[in-house]
């Protein structure tokens, strides 16, 4: 029982959910029934419109204007002015180091390693988790999501447990090596693209490849030319997203590669945290910006060569049985490789002085060994539920805004370039180092607006700097699903007397709620998650439970080692949980994550 | 006109929408109990003063309490990061501090804190300011040394004696081939002991000797951790994580955490022969709102009751000679009697140099 959500348009041109907004620009005659009707009441219509877009754009423009924009300009601009004067000298004496050549190289190096070994294994898995059906399907897809929101800091510690001489893996002799940082890399950003190229392969119109199949096409031929090109929109997609993740990755490198394998990320946070010098990591800063935005610009183009002509269904389609024998295999691999570090994490949590046993689980109910804490592991948990609920609450209204008026296709060039630009300025969060983004609000939010209170000190920052790094998550899984919706059904509700709001409320926002349970997912699991901005605005006596792990950790005493791998198991499983549920929540429309 | 009327509510519902999402978030983020964080006082007793450190500061349940009992005064605490972090924050925040009083500045950060003037000059005339004193970074009186320690290296005794290998003692035996890759230190441009490690082998080998000292060390297989926990848990095999190296760079306090829960010795000791100090101070902030609150907190960490708990809460010593340390420390973690040195203003001019060269030299 399949039914084709969306048809490519009858010129066959047209990307799905756009219609004929797609035809090239200095094609006259806009299609008949578009928004303005000759029923329009006219020009007090049209500046009403007007008006409620740009106020849908400033909220969002607003949100991360104030809490991203500023804090970040304020701290480049720190590094770059020099009293009263730009200085940009600072490039070519930083570009002019061989150290800075050697970062930004394995910056690009780790990154394109950890994107390419997430893609080419993360695709058999799209194919076993959303291809296929199995008992434990569902357990499953939950399981692969846990690494992507585990605290670094935890993950680092699971991964040289491993790799160590005397560890489980020692013979790999892979500890403090630049393959154990890719392994790492790929063990976090797998779910993305299992999520991501899954979520669309789910909806994917089957009869062209069983077309393609009975016209004499082996299967692996059906795969490359039929389903794969399909692909291609969610694969460019959870590549950049992965390429962003992996050029940021901090924790990951900072501990598994020392300085040996530093990155632009670990340099940043040196020159800033350590050095003070805010001119080399200005400079780096913006190279890191550079290096973004290409990738976003590259990925960018690929995909929407792809997006159109793409054909989805609105239910799954009904999974063909067992999977295929090889997609299976690498799977099976791969659960069981990301299984190990979780294992180790799990089995570190279990031992104690005298064999094995729960007392690092009863721990937690207490402030840890000599009062490690100031407040019991459960007391930071729920302080790091309540800043995931107000982060998500936040993302989850910025983040629709956004997706809502990235999906418009404006007629007018100007309308679809701003479009385009605001697509990509919110994934930016993601590329920009989160010391960069907690310096520069530690220097701006003190009293902006003439506040009277010291936002830095409140806490209250904490859930909005979670919101920031959570906003592309929900733009990207909310936006597909919003680009999907056939202009068609808009445009007949229009016909038939729906004001723009009713439209936008029983079309749009009904399609698009079915896939707000994924974004609230992500969106929840990664504020939970969030160590980087967070621990320097945090609260000491309101830490949050990824500040408790790391404190913990940090701390002397056997006893508060096992309490912080206890504290990252239920981490792990609270993670776990909430995906778990967001995927039952998640409708018939995937998004791309 | 329906349309208007409906692009209207759009706007109204997008605005409304956008209030109650903050009201939401100001609601649950305060956890229903907004405390501290209002306007300081203003010089008189009472009001509220901003404690900003680094992020391992910590005392016992109540002292706290009984101090703002004692006082009138409400406390907030800042965290915003580590040691070297924290005082480059209040450097970048100076002209809008970040609380009133620091705490946990130390030794290898002190001259550069108080040369950019973050720092107002207090001297507490508490009783334990006397034993402070000898500590004092300059004689300004813009940091109080509260409490104090020793990064040194620890052996697992056990890895010893089952090899029947001798321990070593010195900075030089560690070059020994007899202790080959047997070595973990931390990196010492981005954890706070990997930089009193480096700063100990400057001591011992002067300006021009350390580098060479580093190459043997390297040349012998020694291996850098990144951080604290990561080289004592995952590879000193005397942590607890079942390490394979057998010397790992700690502290003087550590051996009594490794006392058998059956009781005994400390199963690791600390080598006193390749110490370095670290001091921590307490300072009152340029600009505080509330100096004479800020004073007061410097006041408190200075007396019997914080200087007692110190060694509890935060394993450093306390400066004041009138409180005791705790049984096991006074038996099992005794301070290096003459731990490396290295003159302050020579830290602040080179410590950066000094980073840099051993990350090209060590790390490459």
């Amino acid at each position: 029982m399949t039914r084709p959500l969306t048809h490519p348009s009858p010129t066959g041109s047209g990307r799905p959910g756009t219609g004929a907004r797609a035809t090239p620009p200095g094609v006259p005659a806009p299609p008949p029934a578009a928004p303005t009707a000759p029923t329009a009441p006219g020009r007090g219509w049209a500046v009403a419109r007007g008006t409620a877009w740009a106020v849908a754009a400033a909220v969002p423009l607003l949100f991360l204007g104030v809490f991203f924009a500023w804090p970040v300009l304020t701290l480049v601009g720190r590094g770059l002015v020099v009293d009263g004067s730009l200085d940009l000298s600072g490039f070519a004496e930083v570009l002019g180091r061989p150290r800075t050549w050697r970062i930004v190289g394995l910056t690009l190096a780790q990154a394109t390693l950890g994107t390419v070994i997430s893609v080419l294994l993360g695709v058999p898995g799209a194919a076993v988790l959303y291809r296929s059906r199995f008992p434990g399907r569902g357990v499953l897809r939950a399981f692969v999501t846990v690494p992507f929101v585990l605290p670094t800091v935890v993950v680092g510690v699971a991964f040289r447990a491993l790799l160590r001489d005397n560890g489980p893996l020692g013979f790999l002799h892979l500890d403090g090596t630049f393959a154990a940082i890719v392994a790492a890399l790929v063990f976090f950003n797998y779910a993305v693209v299992v999520r991501t190229v899954g979520g669309l392969w789910e909806r994917l119109d089957p009869r062209p490849e069983q077309a393609a199949r009975s016209l004499g096409a082996s299967p692996a031929r059906a795969f490359l030319t039929v389903t794969l090109p399909a692909l291609t929109p969610a694969l460019t997609s959870a590549a950049s997203l992965v390429f962003l993740f992996c050029a940021t990755a901090f924790g990951t490198v900072l501990v598994l590669g020392g300085m040996r394998f530093g990155t632009v990320e670990t340099e940043i946070w040196i020159q800033t945290t350590q050095f003070l010098d805010l001119r080399a990591a200005s400079v780096l800063s913006v190279v890191q910006v550079v290096v973004v935005v290409a990738a976003l610009a590259v990925a960018g183009r690929a995909r929407a060569r792809r997006e159109r002509a793409l054909s989805l269904v609105d239910t799954p389609v009904r999974a063909v049985g067992r999977p295929h024998p090889l997609p299976a295999v690498v799977t099976a691999v791969v659960l069981v490789l990301l299984a190990l570090p979780l294992a180790a994490l799990l089995l570190g949590s279990l031992r104690t002085g005298d064999g094995w046993g729960l007392d690092h689980y009863r721990a937690l109910g207490t402030t840890g060994g000599r009062n490690a804490l100031t407040v019991t592991v459960w007391e930071a948990l729920g302080n790091s539920l309540r800043a995931a609920v107000d982060a998500t609450v936040l993302a989850l209204v910025v983040g629709c805004l956004v997706a809502l008026l990235v999906s418009r296709r404006p007629r007018r060039t100007a309308a679809r370039r701003a479009v385009g630009v605001l697509d990509g300025v919110f994934m930016l969060p993601l590329g920009v180092s989160a010391v960069t983004v907690g310096f520069g609000a530690l220097l701006t939010l003190g009293h902006p607006f003439g506040i009277a209170t010291d936002l830095r000190t409140t806490g209250v920052l904490v859930p909005v700097v979670q919101a920031v790094v959570a906003v592309p998550l929900v733009v990207r899984t909310v936006l597909p699903v919003l680009r999907a919706v056939d202009p068609r059904l808009r445009e007949a509700a229009g016909t038939l007397g729906a004001g723009p709001g009713r439209v936008l409320a029983t079309v749009d926002g009904a399609l698009a709620v079915r896939s707000a349970g994924l974004a609230v997912g992500f969106a929840f699991a990664v504020s939970l998650g969030e160590f980087g901005a967070t621990s320097f605005l945090a609260r000491p006596d309101r830490p949050t439970l990824p500040v408790v792990i790391f404190r913990l950790i940090g701390q002397p005493g056997a006893d508060n080692y096992g309490m912080a791998l206890a504290a990252g198991v239920v981490l792990a499983l609270l993670t776990a949980g909430v995906m778990a549920v967001a995927e039952r929540l998640r409708g018939p429309v995937g998004g791309e994550l | 006109m329906a349309r208007t009327r409906a692009a209207r509510r759009t706007i109204r519902h997008t605005a409304a929408l956008g209030v109650a999402a903050l009201a939401l978030t100001a609601c649950s983020a305060t956890g229903g109990s907004p405390s501290g964080g209002s306007a300081g006082g203003d010089g008189t007793a009472g009001g509220s003063v901003t404690l900003v450190t680094h992020d391992s500061f910590h005392v016992s349940d109540g002292l706290l309490e009984q101090f703002e009992a004692d006082t009138g005064l409400t406390v907030t605490q800042v965290a915003p990061g580590d040691g070297g972090a924290l005082v480059n924050q209040l450097i970048l925040t100076k002209d809008a501090p970040l609380g009133d009083v620091v705490y946990g500045i130390d030794n290898t950060f002190a001259s550069r804190a108080i040369d950019e003037g973050v720092l107002e000059p207090y001297t507490s005339q508490v009783p334990a300011a006397a034993d402070a004193e000898p500590y004092a970074p300059d004689d300004s009186g813009s940091l109080t040394a509260v409490d104090l320690g020793d990064v040194c290296l620890n052996v697992d005794h056990a890895w010893f004696a089952d090899r029947g290998v001798p321990e070593p003692a010195t900075l030089e035996d560690l070059t020994d081939p007899a202790y080959r890759d047997l070595t973990v230190v931390t990196n010492a441009a981005t954890s706070s002991p990997g930089l009193a490690f480096l700063l100990a082998t400057v001591g011992a080998f002067g300006e021009d000797g350390w580098q060479q000292y580093w190459r043997d060390l390297t040349a012998n297989g020694l291996k850098v951790a990144e951080g604290w926990s990561d080289a004592y848990y995952t590879d000193f095999s005397g942590g607890g994580g079942g390490g394979s190296r057998p010397i790992a760079l700690s502290y003087a306090s550590s051996p009594p955490e490794t006392i058998p829960e059956s009781g005994g010795e400390p199963t690791t000791g600390a080598l006193l022969g390749t110490c370095f100090r670290q001091v921590e101070y307490a300072g009152v902030l340029a600009g505080a709102q509330n100096p004479e609150g800020a004073r007061r907190l410097v006041d408190w960490l200075l007396s019997d009751a914080v200087q007692g708990d110190i060694p509890g809460s935060m394993y450093m010593y306390p400066v004041s000679s009138a409180v005791d340390l705790p049984e096991d420390w006074a038996q099992w973690a005794p301070l290096a009697d003459e731990p490396y040195t290295v003159p302050l203003d020579e830290i602040a001019a080179n410590r950066e140099t000094w980073v840099r060269e051993w990350t090209d030299l060590v790390t490459g």
